[in-house]
């Protein structure tokens, strides 16, 4: 009987090495793409630096990613410009207009510069930075940390155009994705949204009390050959440029090859497709 | 058997007070509902008649992954009219009084679609209009 026991306790203990160890055994033994994976992660951390975690990883890709080059220098001392923007997006949208802060709904808005570029230090802030307002919307990122953590899917990555999206119809308002998106670009229902549309606009519905919503970068008028409607009541400026971030002769591309551009928050590695000419 | 008596008693009370709203309508369940036809006088919808009225359900589900998730926007053509996919942009184009088309069978059956949470009815949609600013 105790030699019974003793020979049950080293195959147990044998076993129960076995399982433990098992999945160092697979990750050692598959080493190519252990060493692959490991040489990218290294190539990704040298390049962010170069390119501020940018479209450049995804030039060679063939589908279209939509991104847009917002040229602040057009819009700077013009303040009802850019609320021009801001109307016209939220006009089209349905989008409700609370009076307190804190229940605020916003697609796109505008904030200082330390709120919209909290990374950038300066020793001494410059007058244009310190006396105009920024643009700020989602920035349909490349690896959107809000897709990440939905636990219904309810918003997702659309593959085939970049567009970071959602389904109303899917949101269960859990917040978790306003606690994802480290851009504030997510605003949530607190109240039924209608009693606080002006005009609606009867092509887009409204959302219900208990949804997050967002900027949609447009994914329905795009469709129908229209622009955003934020770039589209900036065109005269030309201030927002909209385009295919994948498309070499784009207008926005040309932009990013002419210009230096900064992006919001790029070591947080969500690779964004709104790029900033201050 | 102890208590027959109080048992079937009360066991017919029972069936009788469950059934009776079937006995209070005279064994009929109220009239027929008749949705009303397109008041723009079309004639045809995206899908034969009868297989709306089984299905429109399934179609909108289908219209609405279609639209957001897999980018199919492209338009229905029905009768040479071009449609957008979607409840707001199809159906209520033609059906323009969701209380006389929508509302008359979801009452009859006691259906509460959660649609027009977020969809704006036609009526709706005009009650705040860009004139109103």
């Amino acid at each position: 009987m105790d030699k019974q026991r003793r020979k049950f306790l080293k195959i147990a203990g044998a076993t129960a090495l076995a399982g433990v160890s098992a999945p160092a055994v697979v990750k050692l033994t598959s080493s190519p793409s252990f060493a692959s994976s490991g040489q990218g992660a290294a190539a990704d951390s040298h390049s962010t630096a170069k390119d501020a975690g940018g479209a450049q990883h995804d030039v060679g890709k063939k589908s279209i990613r939509y991104g847009m080059v917002i040229d602040m220098r057009k819009v700077y001392g013009k303040p009802e410009l850019m609320q021009k923007a801001v109307d016209a997006c939220h006009t089209v949208h349905n989008v409700p207009d609370f009076d307190k802060p804190e229940n605020e709904i916003k697609w796109i808005w505008t904030m200082p510069f330390e709120n919209v570029f909290p990374e950038h230090s300066s020793y001494h802030t410059s007058k244009i930075t310190e006396d105009n307002e920024f643009f700020a919307l989602c920035n349909h990122c490349d690896n959107p940390p809000c897709v990440r953590v939905c636990p219904t899917k309810a918003t997702f990555k659309i593959e085939e155009n970049g567009i970071v999206a959602m389904d109303y119809h899917r949101c269960i308002g859990c917040r978790f994705c306003m606690m994802g998106c480290p851009y504030g670009a997510r605003s949530f229902n607190w109240f039924n949204p209608r009693d606080h549309i002006k005009v609606y606009n009867p092509d887009f519905a409204t959302r219900t009390r208990g949804v997050v919503e967002k900027c949609n970068f447009c994914a329905e008028r795009l469709p129908l050959g229209k622009e955003p409607a934020c770039v589209e009541a900036l065109k005269e400026s030309g201030a927002l440029v909209f385009g295919d971030l994948n498309d070499p002769d784009s207008e926005v591309r040309q932009l990013l090859d002419e210009n230096p551009t900064i992006q919001r928050k790029p070591a947080l590695g969500t690779k964004p497709s709104i790029f900033y000419i201050v | 058997m102890y208590n027959k008596g109080t048992i079937i008693t009360g066991l017919i009370i029972f069936v009788v007070l469950v059934t009776s709203p079937i006995w209070y309508n005279g064994l009929k369940a109220g009239p027929l509902p008749k949705p009303e036809l397109p008041p723009g006088g079309e004639q045809q919808c995206v899908r034969p008649a009868d297989e709306m009225r089984d299905k429109h359900m399934v179609l909108l589900n289908e219209w609405r992954d279609d639209v957001l998730r897999e980018g199919g926007r492209m338009t229905i053509t029905v009768g040479g009219k071009e449609y957008r996919k979607g409840l707001q942009m199809a159906c209520m184009e033609c059906h323009s009084n969701k209380e006389k088309f929508c509302d008359t069978c979801h009452d009859y059956t006691s259906v509460k679609p959660y649609c027009w949470e977020c969809h704006l009815a036609p009526a709706e949609a005009a009650s705040k209009k860009k004139e109103t600013l």
